[in-house]
């Protein structure tokens, strides 16, 4: 079941079939509640061509929304790209990126 | 995991049948009891040893100190088992108690008036993340201007805390509840905390006679706790989670239907409780109503002295009667109306004030307890008793025949009446 699926499975869920005190069986939920909506303003966008994996974006990310994709882009075996699910616009990668590919861009650009 | 509506019957309301006016007997005693002399505090603290209890987090505060006190005389005699967190304030008390209480003990904590002002919060934790814990709260008046007595301020001020909230008249009550209380909270049905109240030394602090039972009786009633659910590491939970709009309203829900299903719970409880000791208890006591034209309702303390005035006063042929409330959260609405349907008047005591409310605390729930039933009781509402004021037989006596003037003459002149205060 994708996140978005077993999210909206949940959210069919009446007060009778809920575990009581709100108390949470299965660990790692947090990540099937999209906080990326709380961004406001910019977005960081990656620059494949210029970023180097040397992971600090994924390192100093507070919310953890830097990812490591299995995509191999020329001589890279992984990606590194932004869960804008959870991404809140900080801004720190961009900040820290030491080969400025990271920039930080209006929300309402395409990611391509 | 939900338990679903209908599973009991409920036997919410006991008529009095007592022979003495503070002891309620009712039947005969299968268990071993031993007769002693206690006050409040410490038919309480002696209650929690019998408990087992594996966890008591508690700071001392007057009038409660004396459990807390006693408690951790029988920790450092050995005579208990249990973990004594002496913490430094009561918001950590409580928050150490859920987090016991959420790792499957069984916990107990006491507290009383700036004490219970400052747990307010910790509360609503314990009772939102289904922690059966039970906690004496020993009514005190709350500041300012300071006062160390008796009055319902401090458990009024916390009465929408989801806790089911249990009042005692005396130090026996005081020390069956406690019981009763460890074996409601923790029924897998109920899951939620239990506050068991009595009054600051009008109860607290007066050396009392009464019974208490056998540590094997005990532990036959209340075996030990069974969490439903519990904080382990090898089978990992998630307890206190931030549950944003879209689940925090069903989780609210769930805790309000289970506040009210837990009447019948403490009725069952009750009256097994009855059936060991010969002292029944359950949502409700009632006296004289079968052909009483008005009546008293109170909770604690001055429900002992109500039925004893109105024993004198039917003596003389006056028709009058009184009902305690054991239980005021969950409210007994359906055993309240079921009990004051033939009466005519009802005076309700308030021991607190409800700042700028249309009436005292418990009067608002029995009036609107009582909307749209069609009802024509005429309600009384008077303020009594508040930072210690004594309530003396000659006031109550007064009262009684105000109720039965209005019972007469249906009319009420005054809203809320303040008993005692120098005009």
């Amino acid at each position: 079941m994708s996140q978005k699926e077993s999210l909206s499975e949940r959210m069919k869920l009446k007060w009778k079939d809920m575990p009581i005190g709100g108390v949470m069986f299965e660990p790692g939920s947090t990540v099937e509640y999209r906080t990326g909506a709380w961004r406001v303003e910019k977005k960081p966008l990656i620059d494949q061509e210029k970023c180097i994996r040397c992971l600090i974006c994924w390192i100093v990310c507070p919310d953890v929304s830097i990812e490591r994709l299995p995509k191999s882009f020329k001589k890279y075996t992984e990606s590194v790209e932004v869960d804008y699910e959870h991404c809140k616009g900080c801004g720190i990668c961009a900040a820290e990126c030491p080969v400025d590919a990271i920039e930080m861009v209006e929300e309402s650009k395409i990611v391509p | 995991m939900y338990r679903k509506k209908g599973e009991f019957t409920a036997e919410g309301i006991i008529p009095y049948s007592g022979e003495g006016d503070t002891v309620t007997i009712t039947g005969a005693a299968v268990c071993t009891q031993v007769g002693c002399a206690y006050t409040g505090d410490e038919a309480v603290a002696y209650a929690a040893k019998q408990s087992d209890v594996d966890v008591v987090a508690a700071y001392p505060i007057t009038p409660q100190t004396i459990i807390v006190e006693r408690f951790s005389e029988y920790v450092a005699n050995g005579e208990v088992d249990t973990k004594f967190m002496a913490v430094e304030s009561e918001h950590s008390a409580m928050s150490a108690c859920v987090g016991s209480s959420l790792a499957g003990a069984r916990v107990f904590t006491s507290t009383a008036s700036q004490g219970l002002a400052l747990m307010h919060e910790a509360l609503y934790l314990a009772s939102g993340l289904r922690s059966p814990i039970v906690m004496a709260v020993v009514n005190r008046a709350l500041s300012a201007p300071i006062n160390i007595h008796g009055d319902h301020s401090d458990m009024m001020g916390s009465r929408d805390c989801g806790w089911i909230q249990i009042y005692a008249e005396n130090a026996q009550e005081a020390y069956d509840c406690t019981i009763q209380a460890f074996k409601i909270a923790e029924d897998t049905r109920v899951q939620l905390p239990v506050s068991v109240n009595l009054d600051g030394f009008f109860v607290s602090h007066a050396t009392e006679s009464m019974k208490v039972i056998s540590d094997e009786a005990v532990t036959q009633f209340l075996p030990p706790r069974k969490p439903l659910f519990k904080v382990d590491p090898t089978e990992p939970i998630s307890v206190g989670g931030m549950l944003l709009p879209e689940y925090y309203y069903e989780v609210k829900r769930q805790q309000e239907e289970a506040l009210r299903l837990s009447k019948p719970v403490v009725s069952s409880i009750g009256k097994e409780y009855g059936e060991l000791t010969g002292r029944r208890y359950g949502l409700m006591e009632t006296y004289g109503l079968e052909d009483a034209d008005a009546a008293i309702i109170a909770l604690g303390s001055t429900c002992g002295t109500v039925r004893s005035v109105a024993k004198q006063l039917r003596a003389k042929g006056k028709k009058v009667g009184a009902i305690k409330l054991w239980v005021y959260r969950p409210f007994p609405i359906e055993e309240f109306l079921s009990s004051v349907e033939d009466l005519k008047a009802l005076t309700v005591l308030d021991r607190a004030i409800s700042f700028g409310a249309p009436y005292g605390a418990l009067c608002s729930d029995i009036a609107s307890a009582l909307q749209n039933t069609g009802s024509d009781l005429k309600i009384l509402n008077m303020i009594y008793g508040l930072g210690g004021r004594d309530i003396p037989t000659s006031t109550i006596e007064q009262v009684f025949e105000n109720t039965l003037e209005t019972a007469k003459t249906r009319k009420v002149s005054e809203r809320i009446k303040f008993l005692d205060v120098r005009e």
